[in-house]
């Protein structure tokens, strides 16, 4: 507790104590009333102040207005412990509400807890501690085990793992070694690294990411916007409403002929003032969506703001890029098949033979044969241009290549029906069988396009630049519902504008992809959403989710996210106004008094604010 | 040209009238307040005198919500 609160509690208790001694004092008249002015005043004198600065200041409808007038008009009508009680109460909600808005953000901030204190360098041979901000570009700093990488670079010596889990939600660590490039606001884990910084401070990824959660809750969401505005017209119309209430039927009475009854009414009026505080519904909408957002950003979901979480929970279609978002983007071995030698010979065959290549598809046969290269081995070497390539592996005569390559040897030879590049070998003329090499499809991204389905999205649909073969085989594996293949980028931005066209404009789309080549695409849908966006600014510029980690699953994950947290912001409101609507026609009855317009103004936001810190939650969706 | 301001305030509505207030201000484009975080992000117009404005922004601030903090 703040210090400010601290003080506050101690009001509520001495004035409580007060409270309760007084109830059992036998005291009459005057002296009672000023014996409980003193509890009343303890307890509420900053509102009365608050109160009067408002009207002379001419800000009248507020809530310490609707406060003062109804507790003041209390004690005038002799109603003294109401009145005290509700100050009391009134205070009480506060304090909660503000210890409780407190805490949200404390465990929101811990788990964004990736600023770095502070960067290690090396000045004669001892150590040193400076501030982040003030290392310049291309120092070496060093990062010991337990310590969070300050600043964007490339590791310049030393292995270690790191923990990604700030940034990523991942939890597995990642192994780094001499040459990788390292993020800021990862932990390092086991080993002493220096790393070359290439970034300063102001834009390496923590302090992008702080900037932007920080950032998130000035994008407001509709319904933030429309509770404020809500709350705006709202207070003054109760006010006068009140004000209808205490003066119209006591007039009507009186022309009637019978007695006014003064009394009677205002003490209804006074109930109305008190039920009719907004304050539940103004503090846990934007309290449920900073909720969400704090959650989604621990599970490495970065959200910019509430507004796209709302968005995020209305789209129905999830439109895909392919490489790079639903497949790895990196060509690999996915088949081999050997013909007459074993699969390993195969490799080794064809790896020796491409060793001198620095094709992708060559790259990505050495990495699967993964052993070193004797290149002594390998003579003759001749690339056969839009075929493949042949030479002289260990004094075998060795051609490796398309059908094309095959046919002109006179080797017969069939294509797989498969997605991918094919690479048939030929050792001394005789056919030895063939590998397949292509881009591995994420393992989670089935699983993605299923959650997604189960998470009520209509469609889901792939837009790539691919042939067609590949795309209809890799949409076919996923189950999407939709596929454009061979695609220009500019044709992207249109095949998005029709489908934009076509739906219904409650019906939101999100657009999928790396962030890096389709920032046009990204901005143009309802929503973009960027994988992979570890140490790529342009993903978290164009983009207006961002996930730091490259799984697809995450978009489902997201979503329920996001419905939860739009869940929340209804159920408050609807619950808040249903109660709130009840209690004041009651109240305007006679039915209801002011210890049933205590708890529709402090009980209802008490219980709405504890539903708002549900949405930080986000395991077991 | 924009900044942003830590802030103290206690009550969301009291955070909305803030920002209602400093967005009336002559020189701010566009203000946010983030009840969340006790930020306040000021826009200003081209060529505004900074502090001056900041002054009367919390002037402004101060007038709708007693209990307010602005920390320049």
């Amino acid at each position: 507790m703040t210090k400010k609160q601290k003080k506050v509690l101690y009001r509520i208790i001495i004035a409580l104590t007060l409270l309760i001694g007084l109830a059992f004092a036998p005291v009459e008249g005057w002296v009672k009333l000023v014996l409980y002015l003193i509890p009343y005043l303890i307890i509420g004198y900053d509102i009365l102040r608050k109160a009067i600065l408002g009207i002379i200041h001419g800000e009248v409808f507020d809530e310490n207005f609707l406060m003062a007038v109804a507790t003041v008009g209390a004690m005038c009508l002799g109603e003294y412990q109401e009145g005290a009680a509700v100050m009391l109460f009134y205070q009480i909600g506060e304090l909660f509400q503000s210890y409780a808005v407190g805490k949200s953000r404390k465990n929101i901030t811990a788990l964004m807890d990736i600023r770095p204190d502070y960067a290690n360098i090396e000045v004669d041979g001892r150590l040193e501690q400076v501030d982040p901000d003030d290392v310049e570009l291309g120092s070496i700093i060093v990062v010991q085990p337990g310590e969070k990488v300050p600043l964007d670079g490339v590791v310049y010596e030393g292995t270690s793992t790191l923990n990604t889990s700030a940034l990523t939600g991942e939890s597995v660590p990642r192994d780094i070694q001499t040459g990788d490039e390292i993020i800021s606001g990862c932990v390092n884990l086991s080993g002493m690294i220096k790393v070359r910084t290439t970034k300063i401070f102001e834009e390496s990824t923590v302090s992008k990411i702080l900037d932007l959660v920080e950032n998130s809750s000035m994008k407001k969401s509709r319904s933030e916007n429309f509770i404020t505005k809500f709350a705006r017209y709202y207070t003054p119309f109760v006010c006068y409403a009140a004000l209808a209430l205490a003066l119209l039927p006591p007039i009507a009475n009186m022309i009637m002929g019978s007695g006014g009854n003064w009394g009677q009414w205002i003490s209804r009026a006074l109930t109305f003032l008190v039920i009719s505080c907004p304050c539940a519904l103004v503090i846990s909408i934007p309290l449920s969506f900073f909720g969400g957002i704090g959650g989604a950003s621990a599970r490495g979901i970065l959200v910019k703001g509430s507004t796209y979480l709302e968005i995020l929970s209305q789209s129905k279609y999830v439109v895909f890029d392919k490489t790079g978002t639903l497949t790895k983007g990196v060509f690999q071995v996915t088949e081999i098949r050997p013909t007459g030698i074993s699969a390993d010979e195969l490799l080794q065959y064809a790896a020796y033979v491409e060793s001198y290549s620095t094709h992708p598809i060559s790259k990505s046969l050495k990495d699967a044969y993964g052993k070193e290269i004797d290149n002594t081995k390998v003579v003759n070497v001749e690339e056969i241009s839009g075929h493949g390539v042949s030479a002289t592996v260990d004094g075998h005569d060795v051609h490796a290549g398309n059908l094309k390559l095959m046919t002109q040897l006179g080797i017969h030879a069939v294509d797989p029906e498969a997605a991918g590049t094919v690479i048939h070998l030929a050792v001394d003329k005789n056919y030895r069988g063939y590998i397949l090499v292509s881009d591995v499809i994420k393992e989670s991204a089935a699983e993605a396009i299923r959650g997604l389905k189960s998470a009520g999205v209509k469609k889901t649909i792939m837009l790539t630049g691919d042939s067609r073969k590949v795309a209809d085989i890799v949409a076919a594996k996923l189950g999407l519902d939709e596929v454009h293949s061979e695609l220009l980028p500019g044709d992207k931005v249109a095949k998005i504008e029709e489908l934009l066209d076509q739906k219904d404009a409650k019906e939101k789309l999100a657009f999928v992809g790396d962030g890096i080549n389709d920032a046009p695409v990204l901005s143009r849908a309802d929503i973009g959403i960027a994988m992979g966006a570890m140490g790529s600014d342009a993903a978290i510029e164009a983009a207006d989710i961002v996930l730091m980690d490259d799984d697809p699953a995450k978009i489902a994950l997201a979503m329920k996210i996001s419905r939860k947290t739009l869940r929340i912001v209804y159920q408050n409101i609807v619950f808040a106004l249903a109660v709130k609507l009840v209690c004041l026609v009651l109240g305007a009855l006679g039915i209801a008094n002011m210890w049933v317009a205590i708890f529709a103004d402090v009980g209802v936001m008490v219980i709405a604010v504890l539903n708002a810190t549900r949405a930080l939650k986000t395991k077991n969706l | 040209m924009k900044k942003t301001y830590k802030i103290e305030v206690d009550c969301a509505a009291c955070a909305a009238k803030m920002e209602d207030a400093t967005n009336k201000v002559d020189g701010v484009d566009n203000a946010t307040i983030s009840f969340m975080t006790q930020k306040m992000k000021v826009e200003f117009a081209e060529g505004a005198d900074v502090d001056a404005v900041m002054a009367t922004v919390v002037k402004a601030c101060k007038k709708v919500e007693s209990d307010c903090e602005v920390f320049l």
